[in-house]
């Protein structure tokens, strides 16, 4: 099939591939009313608590909203530069 | 029997709600339901001109909540079936001439004299939705396979649930099964996916509704126009009836893509 695609300079991917990807990262949002405002919030947050106990790269740190069946959660990549040597 | 009280929303507008209502209350109709429709869609009304009832409104839904008729008085009997009716909506008010709690009572008293009660609900998610909610029993959202539509669909689902009246169902309106087979078009097992609500109808895009509105009369009538069998598959499914699914624009096989490539377009399924 994708050889004839490519023969007949067809996309491999057809417009509702993307529609349907844009759809869900919008409703994840739309569905658990979370801000963006609120997301840096939480982010600020998250690097003060964590700081405290580990040396993190707070320019490394992604947080985003995810959904999996039906259950939408909070992922947050928290690269850790070292452990602290304890006092 | 008390009546069951069924809105027809969607949360975004021209998906086709007044459509859907219109042909849903003649297909029950010609399964011999006694149907009232009420248009709630109030400074807005259209409801009438798509059943084709436009030139015997007399009274309206507003005329009926501030006491100047009764309510009997304000119905208007289809012209070809003898048990639906149309309760117009008023034509130079808006959505705060009647409030949740006086369409609620509407719908209450409807009851013991039909088998069914529609509402076609008008778009958005203010007053004129919440009115067209109150009373209702079911809920049916329509939706067409676009991202905007199903984004609104997702919003009225939450709201429905948040409102405790029973989970609501789907109508996918507008499914154009040449696109969905080229991969353009979001198909009836990405909506479901995506929106995680039972289905109860799937009807393709096709001219005839254009045809019977600009008549005034609903496609439910004729007798094999793909639109027509798709809404009286939803009326059947709707007095528990387990009817088969039509399928449209199955992704695409080899043979239609060579097909594609050596012959005429694939006709529409």
């Amino acid at each position: 099939m994708g050889i004839i695609n490519k023969f007949l300079g067809r996309d491999l991917v057809g417009s509702k591939d993307v529609a349907k990807e844009r759809l869900r990262l919008v409703l994840i949002h739309d569905r658990t009313d979370i801000s963006p405002v609120m997301m840096e919030a939480l982010k600020a947050d998250l690097i003060a608590v964590i700081s405290e106990h580990l040396e993190i790269d707070q320019a490394g740190i992604e947080i985003s909203l995810t959904e999996n069946r039906g259950l939408s959660r909070l992922q947050a990549t928290i690269p850790i530069v070292r452990r602290r040597v304890r006092g | 029997m008390a009546a069951r009280v069924i809105t027809i929303t969607s949360g975004k507008g021209g998906v086709g709600k007044t459509t859907t209502t219109a042909n849903l209350a003649t297909a029950l109709g010609l399964l011999g339901q006694r149907v009232v429709a009420i248009d709630a869609d109030i400074g807005l009304r259209n409801l009438d001109v798509v059943m084709g009832l436009e030139n015997r409104v007399v009274y309206d839904l507003v005329d009926v909540v501030e006491g100047r008729c009764r309510l009997r008085q304000a119905l208007i009997r289809d012209k070809r079936l003898s048990e639906v009716y149309l309760l117009p909506a008023a034509q130079t008010r808006d959505k705060t001439a009647v409030s949740p709690a006086q369409m609620a009572e509407l719908c209450y008293q409807l009851r013991p004299d039909f088998d069914f009660v529609l509402v076609d609900s008008p778009a958005g998610i203010e007053q004129g939705f919440q009115n067209a909610v109150a009373g209702a029993d079911e809920i049916l959202i329509v939706t067409t396979p676009e991202v905007s539509a199903v984004r609104d669909a997702d919003r009225i689902i939450g709201l429905v649930e948040a409102g405790e009246k029973g989970p609501p169902r789907l109508i996918i309106n507008r499914i154009k099964a040449d696109m969905v087979r080229r991969g353009d078009m979001l198909d009836v097992s990405d909506v479901l996916e995506i929106l995680r609500i039972e289905l109860i109808g799937i009807v393709p895009e096709d001219e005839h509704i254009i045809v019977s509105t600009n008549r005034g009369a609903p496609v439910a009538h004729e007798p094999s126009v793909p639109a027509a069998i798709a809404f009286r598959n939803i009326s059947r499914r709707l007095l528990g009836e387990d009817v088969p699914y039509l399928v449209m624009g199955a992704s695409p096989t080899f043979f239609d893509r060579l097909k594609r490539l050596i012959g005429p377009k694939p006709e529409a399924r």
